[in-house]
């Protein structure tokens, strides 16, 4: 009796939550794929015809805007591993006793909405806004310089916000790595530059694999840094405000849904790709 | 191997001395810039715009954080995000806490399964979870509202849950628990009395992630809400025409509510005796 209430517990512990994600992640992605192989319109309603057509259709058509996504993210992440790599070593390696007041500096500015941060942005870097309105002003830019709307513009809003998700594993991964090692490196007549790329580096190399994918994941699927800092101008689009725009403005739902799975299959590739190629067994550290 | 470059070796003390202020610089510069819009934030929640237009400085007030309270647009929408913020984290703290026992506690087939449902949810870019979830809605025919909102923050909230639970679980001491039994105490008994207490910061920690991670949702939100209005919904809907100065109070509030919240986090652990340790701040990662 008494086992088989341990043999039960765990699945009962596990059945509300397990069952709510069942029902809300696994289902809603099988009903994607399936909406996707749909045929039809919002009006006369869609019909299930395994149109598998969809796929190259809308890879052919959109093939581009994946590309700027996955330029955009790339860029976006490069850019938050060499701003964050100094910040997350300089905080585990002088921090002192500072060390987790600096961390809950790094992430407090995260604590206020998105959508708020990104529009504050959007108002600094305005063409006549506080920042290249006084540049102007000035005479240190012409007067017709504009930042908004321009792919830097989108790249410098996604590094901004997605840092914390960069600086965090590389702080962890930092911190636990034993500083006598790179004594050692020194001892025996390293330069700092080679004690850092040969020790420290590579033993923190978990910590930029979990941080560049945590960065780059959410990266390539934002739509929000595009429509706000990019101020929907459709030269700087990428895929999430095509997928955004088709399932909420123009109800083509087939081809929003195909657009969402080439994406889950594009990071899922790119994810394995990269995991191999660091090598798995360094990810373990 | 490139050859050892001597210079570094005999470096100047004034060289040396730059080369120690130049990470500290980039750090404290670093730090600067990530709270400009914050800044930004909380100095136009004193201005006083001329029209809607809340672009330049025109002069200080405080009239913006009197005037919130009489607009309704914009503190429907919070409460809206308020209760569901709460409904969801206290679901979400409870489904997840014990989908964490379970893991650390059991061994049973199909753990792979179970890790691999509560990591993609947490790893998947948002805007796949929100149009899913859109897809699932439009399929069964349901109307899109509170309800649905409430259900998808539940869902993306789970894993967080779990893993900053287990994270707290992992490091558990079970001897406490064998004293509890060998005092006669029952397993109920033994959970209330010694385990649930034990984990409690972590449980706590998980649920402000949660409703920090809730409150601030827009994309998942956005394909579940239908004509509900959220916070987040709200904020980006007005700000074509500028951000109303009400806005940023309200930001500026919250910003100051998640600095006591986390300076009690901090006091409590002090108190308790506990050093933080440095992957605690982890789990406060906010999308």
């Amino acid at each position: 009796m008494r086992s088989l209430r341990r043999g039960l517990t765990p699945l009962l512990l596990l059945l509300p939550g397990g069952s709510w994600l069942i029902a809300f992640f696994a289902v809603p992605m099988a009903f994607m794929l399936l909406l996707s192989l749909q045929q039809g319109t919002f009006d006369t309603g869609y019909h299930l015809t395994w149109n598998f057509g969809i796929y190259p259709q809308v890879i052919g058509k959109y093939w581009a805007l994946f590309l700027r996504s996955a330029s955009f993210a790339l860029m976006a992440t490069a850019l938050t591993l060499a701003i964050g790599y100094p910040v997350a070593y300089t905080i585990a390696f002088h921090g002192g006793r500072l060390k987790n007041a600096l961390l809950l500096v790094v992430v407090l500015p995260f604590f206020v909405s998105f959508v708020i941060r990104t529009l504050n942005w959007r108002m600094i870097l305005a063409d006549n806004g506080m920042l290249f309105g006084f540049l102007k002003s000035v005479g240190i830019l012409r007067p017709d310089f504009h930042f908004l709307a321009t792919p830097a513009s989108v790249v410098f809003g996604l590094t901004y916000n997605f840092l914390p998700f960069m600086i965090l594993p590389l702080y962890v991964a930092i911190e636990k790595i034993d500083r006598r090692l790179i004594e050692a490196a020194t001892d025996l007549y390293a330069s700092r530059a080679q004690a850092f790329w040969r020790v420290t580096f590579v033993l923190s190399l978990p910590g930029v694999v979990a941080g560049s994918l945590l960065t780059f994941i959410p990266t390539v699927g934002d739509f929000i840094t595009a429509e706000v800092i990019g101020a929907g101008n459709p030269e700087v689009f990428m895929v999430g405000n095509i997928i955004q725009r088709k399932f909420l403005d123009s109800l083509d739902y087939p081809a929003a849904a195909a657009l969402s799975f080439v994406l889950v299959a594009a990071v899922m590739v790119l994810v394995i790709v990269y995991t191999r190629l660091i090598g798995s067994d360094r990810l373990s550290g | 191997m490139t050859p050892v470059p001597t210079a570094i070796h005999h470096a100047t003390p004034l060289r040396e001395r730059l080369s120690r202020l130049l990470l500290p610089s980039f750090t404290g510069l670093l730090l600067l810039f990530l709270f400009a819009p914050i800044g930004v934030m909380i100095a136009f929640s004193f201005n006083n715009p001329l029209g809607r237009q809340n672009i330049t400085w025109q002069g200080f007030t405080l009239g913006n954080y009197v005037s919130l309270w009489g607009r309704s647009d914009i503190t429907d929408p919070m409460i809206v995000s308020l209760g569901i913020a709460a409904i969801s984290t206290v679901v979400a703290t409870i489904f997840g806490t014990m989908i964490a026992l379970a893991l650390t506690r059991y061994r049973f087939a199909g753990t792979a399964v179970v890790n691999l449902l509560i990591f993609i949810p947490m790893t998947a870019p948002e805007i796949i979870l929100g149009a899913s979830l859109l897809t699932l809605w439009v399929s069964m025919g349901v109307e899109r509202g509170f309800l649905t909102i409430l259900v998808a923050h539940v869902m993306f909230n789970i894993s967080f849950v779990v893993v900053t639970v287990r994270a707290r679980l992992v490091g558990f001491n079970r001897s406490l628990e064998e004293a509890g039994m060998d005092l006669y105490a029952d397993g109920r008994t033994v959970f209330w009395k010694v385990t649930l207490p034990l984990i409690f910061p972590g449980i706590l920690s998980a649920a402000l992630l949660a409703f920090a991670l809730s409150i601030d949702d827009y994309v998942i939100t956005l394909f579940s809400a239908g004509r509900t209005l959220t916070f987040p919904l709200w904020v980006f809907g007005v700000s074509r025409l500028g951000i109303p100065p009400e806005v940023n109070v309200l930001g500026t509030l919250i910003f100051v509510v998640a600095i006591v919240g986390i300076g009690f986090q901090i006091w409590g652990q002090r108190r308790g005796g506990r050093s933080t340790d440095g992957a605690e701040p982890i789990t406060m990662v906010v999308r």
